[in-house]
């Protein structure tokens, strides 16, 4: 059911559930149907959710959850961490159930035409929120070298965040201490002085996010992240989910992660 | 069946009685549907000055609400003029500019201001926020701060004067009457009310900013009978706000002695919340025979009540 008008950008309705599937031991995959909105929905931009269950149980506001596929067959995907009362409402919805949502909404990553490879540096869930991108850069024959970190070999997911885009991937871990900064700053000193990125693009870690600005500066390399923050509306209007960005004249400003992000350039971006 | 949905407000006449409540609007909702299909549209409070706005987290849900600390931040009036208004002007509904200031001499100087710019319909006076003349208390806590700042605003413009009351004050009527007596045209009732959550994992409170102000559904039966108290104290018109969700809500605020209603925190759970209430409402009145709204307005009034809804 639309609740709105056609031919509006930002979509209000509900969506039949085509799949609901747990992905490992944390994670939850949840599809819908909506192939109109699937078809203008760009990698980086997030739908804000109604998490109730199909017996309308679940927070009172929306949650904002990113896309993590856009699917040829008119299907929109989510990658859920399942930890709080809206991603375990969202969790027990099946297929024939309705989800409620709203977008899609926000401002996505950036693929420029000439670029030939990018690095994509994800951890936990924000891979979620990459993955599109990969897809996207693999359809223009952009390659990407992709550096995950999970907790465990078992939380990685790197199937759900490769798909069939070809990315090569160097997983890190807690478990076995290849995730900390250090290790990750060198494998990715090795992946820049062999083949070196036009961009690169990070979600999900401050640590990691604070380290990729760094050494992209280093090396004069664009890039952009994306960002998370709690949400009220959504849409720009209530001003709850701000964080302090550098603007182009070097001053701070706050910025609303719904509409001037979730994505942001990786310089502008101050650590959280 | 046509109903005749326009209602009078002073001096304005609105094509329908749906607005949106101040701060939860912006023209950004046009994204999800066309704005002008509106009574109004309010922006969210103008300060004469910059404000950063308040500590994060600013929302905080309840099971059934929702509590805001957001600090009104903005780039201040002069900012405001310069570009917000010409993003305004793109819509053809009646634009209700919503002021906030810190003391009374600059509620008339930012009054005066406004009234010399172009494309505004009407004032809606915040008097909710801290008067730091007072102490930091909010002007509309008591008759006389209320009125102090409603008789400089009424001085200082010659447009419409609606003046949006705070529930945070123990004499909603007494506060009414003196915004009335002091040149008010229309009563815009309630503001939200100021609350609290706690995170018990921390032992913090939920806001950055501590208390902030309860809207949402939980909030409706409070804020319904400071309408139907408010209807009862005075005769210009009231807008009635406060955990309006959908058609039956508005149904029950008009009922209570509102000439027209805002809509808020629906907002955020369905951005077509506000043409849905008004689809709602004109089915409402079909279904009931009613030829125009403002038949409703006031019809669960006690019978002895000589307010305009009476008359």
């Amino acid at each position: 059911m639309d609740l709105g008008s056609a031919g509006f950008a930002v979509a209000d309705r509900t969506c039949a559930v085509v799949e609901s599937a747990a992905v490992g031991r944390r994670y939850h995959r949840l599809e819908v149907a909506a192939p109109d909105l699937a078809a203008r929905t760009r990698p980086g931009q997030f739908y804000h959710l109604l998490c109730r269950d199909a017996a309308g149980n679940g927070p009172f506001l929306r949650r904002p959850m990113s896309v993590w596929r856009i699917g040829a067959e008119g299907r929109l995907g989510f990658l859920l961490h399942v930890k709080g009362l809206g991603t375990s409402a969202l969790a027990r919805l099946r297929a024939g159930d309705q989800l409620s949502l709203v977008g899609p909404l926000g401002q996505g990553f950036t693929l420029r035409p000439g670029w030939r490879r990018i690095l994509i540096l994800a951890r936990g869930v924000g891979l979620a929120t990459l993955a599109p991108l990969t897809e996207a850069a693999a359809a223009r024959g952009i390659a990407v070298q992709a550096v995950l970190s999970a907790r465990a070999p078992e939380d990685l997911m790197a199937a759900e965040f490769a798909g069939g885009s070809g990315a090569i991937i160097d997983a890190v871990y807690d478990t076995d201490g290849t995730s900390e900064p250090p290790a990750v700053e060198a494998l990715l000193r090795r992946r820049f002085a062999t083949a070196r990125p036009d961009a690169v693009f990070t979600c999900g870690s401050n640590r990691l996010f604070q380290l990729l600005q760094r050494l992209a500066a280093e090396y004069d390399i664009p890039g952009e992240v994306a960002l998370e923050q709690q949400m009220g509306c959504g849409l720009g209007m209530c001003f709850c989910c701000v964080r302090p960005i550098r603007l182009a004249d070097g001053s701070v400003a706050q910025q609303r992660v719904c509409t001037e992000g979730p994505v942001f350039d990786l310089q502008q971006a101050l650590a959280w | 069946m046509v109903v005749d949905l326009s209602v009078r407000l002073g001096r304005l006449t609105l094509a329908n009685p749906i607005m949106p409540a101040s701060g939860t609007f912006g023209p950004e909702l046009a994204q999800a549907f066309d704005l002008d299909r509106l009574g109004a549209l309010v922006t969210k409070s103008i300060t004469p000055e910059f404000r950063e706005g308040n500590a994060l987290p600013r929302v905080a849900e309840t099971e059934n609400g929702l509590l805001n600390s957001i600090g009104i931040p903005g780039k201040g009036l002069d900012h405001f003029i310069e570009h917000g208004m010409p993003e305004w002007r793109r819509f053809a509904a009646p634009l209700v500019v919503s002021l906030s200031a810190p003391t009374v001499a600059e509620f008339a100087r930012a009054a005066a201001r406004l009234a010399r710019t172009p494309g505004i319909a009407a004032i809606e006076a915040n008097i909710s926020c801290p008067n730091l003349e007072e102490d930091g208390r909010a002007f509309a806590m008591l008759p006389k701060t209320a009125a102090a700042a409603v008789a400089a605003l009424r001085r200082a413009s010659s447009l419409p004067l609606w003046v949006k009351l705070s529930p945070n004050t123990g004499d909603i009527a007494a506060v009414a009457r003196a915004c009335e007596a002091a040149g008010a045209e229309v009563l815009v009732v309630a503001n939200t009310i100021l609350g609290l959550a706690i995170d018990i994992e921390t032992g913090r409170p939920k806001l950055g900013a501590g208390m902030g102000g309860f809207s949402g559904p939980a909030f409706k039966p409070i804020a319904l009978r400071l309408v139907w108290q408010c209807a009862q104290a005075v005769r210009i018109p009231i807008i009635g706000v406060g955990g309006i969700m959908n058609a039956a809500d508005a149904v029950e605020s008009l009922m209570a002695g509102a000439s027209a209603v805002q809509v808020g925190t629906a907002s955020f759970i369905h951005p077509v919340a506000m043409p849905q209430v008004l689809e709602g409402l004109e089915e409402f009145c079909q279904r009931k025979g009613i030829t125009r709204i403002g038949d409703l307005v006031g019809v669960a009034l006690p019978r002895q009540v000589t307010g305009m809804a009476a008359e």
